[in-house]
């Protein structure tokens, strides 16, 4: 199985929008190997053939395409942390 | 414990309706014992008692009138801090949504106000649901009624210790892998997880979309089914609730327990628990039997593979549904040096900042088992042993209607004692995770005690067999009459 190393974690934790401290990373690489390791018990189970599970709802269910509004532009931005003229703000994106 | 804040909902209500007591005299008896004591044990984030003084005054002057607020009329409840209750925030137990504001109910919340029921507050939990001991919240920890040197259990702590203390005669919890029946389990209440798509989740934050239930901690199986009879139903708004037939849940529990075959998995049963959880399992089983009821040996042959399947599938959904947070639309937003550079790094910062080390932790894990080249051997790999896992339940019903085990392996722990080993906590839901992979709702029952500390009996039964499984639940409390008991603060 795959080698758990900060260097991973950082890779990972770049993925996932953290970042964190060196000692954050490290602390965090060894509880991955450890989960990770409690995981492997699942390798030797016989799979062939059974399907994936997602979720346990059977089928789906459609409701029609109605469009409601349900929430208006002053509750959408109540809880913004930054906002001007109606819209979220967020820090300059293009140089 | 003065007796309004010890009364089951029906009895309570009823002696509402009736003019016995006031809605206003009961919400004044929960808010005192509140006051009094919540300091110690912890168990609300916010509350709102103003607006409950209110509501209570409004229901009084209804029922003056000859109106019927309905069934659960002037009934004080609680609100685990995941799921929205307008006026009051959401938290859920981290930093990141300390300021949110919800601009709706939930689903649920709306149910139990039209049918009388009366806000107090908003509940102390793990952040974001994860954690099985309440020591994860941002903010405080909570603490056991019955002895306060321990945990109450999580993710719902607080909704736990609420009841069991007589803050609240109801609350709901959220469980996404035991977190209702866990808590209910080691603070001596009963807690309920309905089959997925019972209740609906809209205006619960997600944690791990196709595990997550909303359910009710209450004194009795008699006041959960009076609160799922409420909660239950199809729902526009969230498209995995489900339109399948409400029993009647009340009627249910006044079926004999002959005739009832309890399953129990004898070889999963190994993995164990402590002596004296076993011992008060052991002991329900035989009253269980000596009235009547069947007892079948069943097999979970992949049972034991339940923990590794669910870190590896909650926590995938997980990092995918904590992505929201992200500091645009709402929360928290990192005002570091370096969050200024660009979005990016304002990203980064504000989820390095907001999130608790039990968040990080999954989600970086949700991530890795995600991640292109590590998929199949992970994730896809552990849906199929969910399959696997569905298969051996669906194998086991049909020669019973429930399944017994305890609910957890351990009484309440200490304080501080699990929070080393991540590894070591996750294992202690064993008995709990299978019910959330298969969907299949799951109860927690006092059963007994166990050095002074209560234990839960869990019992699962077939998708929507909530009936059959509070008519035994009831069955316990019949035989046991531990149910009752309450703590003393």
């Amino acid at each position: 199985m795959v080698e758990i190393d900060d260097t991973l974690v950082t890779r990972i934790a770049t993925l996932a929008r953290l970042s964190l401290s060196k000692d954050e990373t490290h602390a965090l690489a060894g509880d991955l190997r450890n989960v990770l390791k409690y995981a492997e018990s699942l390798e030797g189970i016989d799979l062939e053939g059974v399907p994936p599970m997602s979720h346990a709802t059977e089928g789906e269910r459609f409701r029609p395409d109605v469009a409601v509004h349900e929430l208006t532009r002053e509750n959408a931005l109540q809880n913004a942390p930054d906002q001007e003229g109606g819209l979220f703000r967020v820090p300059q994106v293009i140089g | 414990m003065s007796a309004l804040t010890s009364m089951g909902m029906s009895e309570l209500a009823a002696a509402i309706k009736s003019r016995k007591t006031s809605a206003v005299e009961v919400i004044d008896a929960h808010l005192a014992r509140i006051v009094q004591n919540d300091d110690v044990i912890g168990a609300f984030l916010s509350r709102g008692d103003e607006a409950a003084r209110a509501e209570a005054k409004t229901i009084d002057e209804r029922i003056a009138k000859g109106e019927d607020p309905g069934p659960l009329a002037g009934i004080p409840i609680g609100i685990k801090d995941a799921i929205h209750a307008k006026g009051l925030p959401t938290t859920c137990g981290s930093k990141i949504l300390k300021q949110f504001q919800p601009p709706y109910d939930a689903t649920v919340t709306t149910r139990l106000r039209d049918a009388g029921a009366i806000v107090l507050g908003k509940l102390n939990m793990d952040e974001f649901a994860m954690g099985s001991s309440n020591e994860n919240s941002a903010f405080k920890p909570v603490r056991n009624p019955w002895d306060t040197t321990r945990v109450p259990g999580g993710s719902s702590g607080g909704s736990a210790a609420a009841v069991s203390a007589g803050f609240a005669a109801l609350t709901l919890g959220s469980d996404t892998g035991g977190s209702i029946r866990q808590p209910a389990s080691f603070c001596g209440v009963v807690g309920l997880k309905p089959t997925y798509g019972r209740v609906s989740r809209y205006g619960l934050v997600a944690f791990a979309s196709s595990l997550d239930q909303i359910g009710p901690l209450t004194r009795s199986c008699e006041d959960a089914a009076l609160a799922l009879s409420v909660m239950a139903g199809l729902d526009t708004h969230d498209a995995t609730s489900s339109a399948h037939p409400i029993d009647d849940y009340g009627a249910a529990l006044k079926k004999p327990t002959k005739g009832l075959r309890i399953g129990l998995p004898r070889e999963f049963l190994k993995i164990g628990g402590d002596a004296g959880v076993m011992a008060e399992f052991e002991k329900t089983i035989a009253a269980l039997k000596g009235d009547g009821a069947e007892i079948v040996d069943i097999e979970l042959p992949n049972a034991p593979h339940a923990i590794a399947t669910y870190y590896l599938v909650a926590t995938a959904e997980a990092s995918s549904n904590l992505a929201r947070f992200d500091g645009v639309r709402y929360g928290l937003r990192s005002d570091s040096q370096a969050s200024r550079g660009g979005l990016k790094e304002m990203y980064g910062e504000t989820r390095d900042a907001g999130f608790g080390p039990e968040v990080k932790r999954r989600i970086l894990l949700g991530t890795f088992v995600l991640s292109s080249g590590y998929y199949d051997a992970y994730y896809v790999r552990a849906q199929k042993v969910r399959t696997l896992i569905r298969r051996d339940f669906e194998k086991a019903f049909a020669s019973c209607d429930v399944i017994a085990t305890p609910t957890s392996p351990s009484t309440a722990f200490k304080l501080g004692e699990k929070t080393a080993n991540p590894l070591e906590m996750y294992l202690a839901d064993v008995f709990t995770v299978p019910a959330n992979l298969v969907g299949i709702p799951g109860v927690s029952v006092p059963c007994g005690f166990s050095n002074g500390l209560p234990v839960g009996l869990q019992l699962v039964a077939p998708m929507f067999a909530e009936s059959t499984l509070l008519r035994a639940g009831h069955a316990v409390e019949r035989l046991m009459g531990v149910a009752a008991k309450q703590p003393a603060l």
